[in-house]
């Protein structure tokens, strides 16, 4: 955790058009998921301003290095080596420091280690799929895994997901908890995607879309590729009535 | 043209599919050897103070069928009313007690439950007092952005009938999809998605 003093307002109103909304019947799985009935909206209380946050203690030496974690030793997973990183800041571009964030993916031929999962593709014995790290002060992270292949699902008849890794990203108040998807400069599938499409905005999909970064690639080793995450970003508390009356 | 405010836009929420289970609660998805424990499945242990209580229930689609593959997320205050955070001002919370916790509903039933303290009251922004509470946060396939609600103890009448929170809902047929019912130290909350029932979702 930072040592920065902690920071106690409440969060900028979540732009709901610039999230999908709740129903979006081309991912059909969303028509009976999705509440119809308007939102009740509030003000954060104690209880949004306020989270969980994780200690660098909780980790181990291989939880961001999927080609590693799952592997019998001496061995790797299969597929093209990459760096995944990047910054998670808030919406006034602060770093936010100390955020967990978890990650999985399917494996290079696009297969799921899940009971649900059923294609065909072969599971690789050496990769498990999920990893987590820790910001560090600057709200930096990183990890190493082997590039996702993309997979069909069953949505339309031939709908297939672009290669992608979910995110799971924890600030440091519960109303900025977030689960996305990252995927990967140039990839021609992101544009036939019913779940990329449920975003109504272009530049709202292209900010899930992580940019190769030739600078931050290993020579010989892996590439990279870099994907900053914005959480919501808090009031300052500097101006506010105490209405407590204390 | 005027100067930019320079704000950044958050980052587009996605659905957490069908496999959120290998991130979050990989031991549960079968994937062993990754990291000891789940993330978040204890909140308490032999020394935590309050009053035990159990939470359990489903979540329900628009058909009636409870999703079997959903996660849920639950934040609380301790059994004192403060928060184990960072931001939390007001005291240090009880530190056998996480107030938060994770669980993915069972495969088979589409039960969640949390083992949990009831937690105590927490001051609304004008100083007034909210009744107990849980807030919830649930992810699954077919949800495009993540659920949030909150779960209130049927039993808190007095509380209930005060609390801020409570008092906007504008339908008031419609609070108790809020109020988990009790039944010895257990309290039921089912969360409905669609229909007569739908649960209130908060923009929080
Ligand atoms: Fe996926």
């Amino acid at each position: 955790m930072s040592n920065r003093k902690p920071e106690t307002g409440a969060f900028f109103q979540r732009d709901r058009q610039w999230h999908p909304p709740a129903y979006t019947p081309d991912y059909k799985t969303s028509v009976v998921r999705s509440p119809q009935r308007a939102l009740l909206s509030l003000d954060n209380t104690l209880s949004e301003i306020t989270g969980p946050v994780f200690g660098h203690a909780l980790l181990g030496e291989l939880d961001a290095d999927l080609i590693h974690n799952f592997a019998r030793p001496g061995e790797s997973a299969i597929g093209q080596r990459i760096i995944v990183h990047g910054r998670v800041v808030d919406e006034r571009g602060v770093g936010v420091a100390g955020a967990l964030l978890e990650f999985w993916q399917a494996n290079a031929g696009g297969r799921y280690r899940h009971k649900r999962e059923g294609y065909l593709a072969a599971l690789d014995p050496n990769f498990g799929g999920c990893g987590r790290t820790i910001t560090d002060e600057d709200g930096y992270y990183r990890f190493r895994t082997v590039k996702p292949g993309a997979y069909p699902w069953p949505n339309g008849v031939n709908d297939w997901r672009p290669a992608h890794i979910h995110f799971s990203v924890f600030g440091h108040g519960f109303a900025q908890r977030l689960i996305t998807q990252m995927y990967f400069e140039g990839d021609p599938m992101i544009w036939q995607c019913p779940i990329v499409k449920s975003i109504p905005d272009k530049a709202a999909i292209e900010q899930l879309i992580a940019a190769l970064d030739r600078q931050n690639t290993i020579p010989m080793d892996a590439r990279a590729y870099k994907f900053d995450i914005v959480l919501r970003g808090r009031r300052s508390t500097l101006f506010e009535n105490r209405l407590e009356g204390n | 043209m005027v100067q930019s405010l320079g704000f950044l836009k958050e980052t587009p929420s996605q659905t957490a599919g069908p496999y959120v289970h290998i991130g979050c609660t990989p031991n549960f998805s079968g994937i062993t050897g990754v990291y000891a424990t789940d993330l978040g499945i204890a909140m308490v242990n032999d020394k935590t103070l309050g009053e035990r209580i159990t939470l359990r229930g489903r979540i329900f689609d628009g058909t009636g069928t409870p999703l079997r593959d959903a996660l849920v997320e639950i934040w609380q205050a301790d059994a004192a009313g403060l928060y184990n955070s960072p931001s939390e001002m007001r005291g240090t919370a009880d530190v056998n007690f996480t107030g938060w916790g994770r669980c993915p509903t069972d495969m088979e039933t589409g039960d969640y439950v949390f083992e949990t303290i009831r937690p105590g009251r927490v001051p609304y922004k004008d100083g007034r007092l909210m009744a107990p509470h849980v807030t919830l946060w649930i992810v699954a396939r077919g949800i495009n952005i993540g659920l949030q609600t909150r779960l209130y103890f049927a039993d808190e009448e007095a509380a209930n009938a005060e609390d801020p929170v409570l008092q906007r809902i504008e339908h008031r047929n419609r609070v108790p999809t809020l109020l988990a019912r009790k039944d010895g130290s257990t309290f039921h909350f089912d969360i409905h998605l669609q229909g007569e029932k739908e649960t209130v979702f908060f923009d929080i």
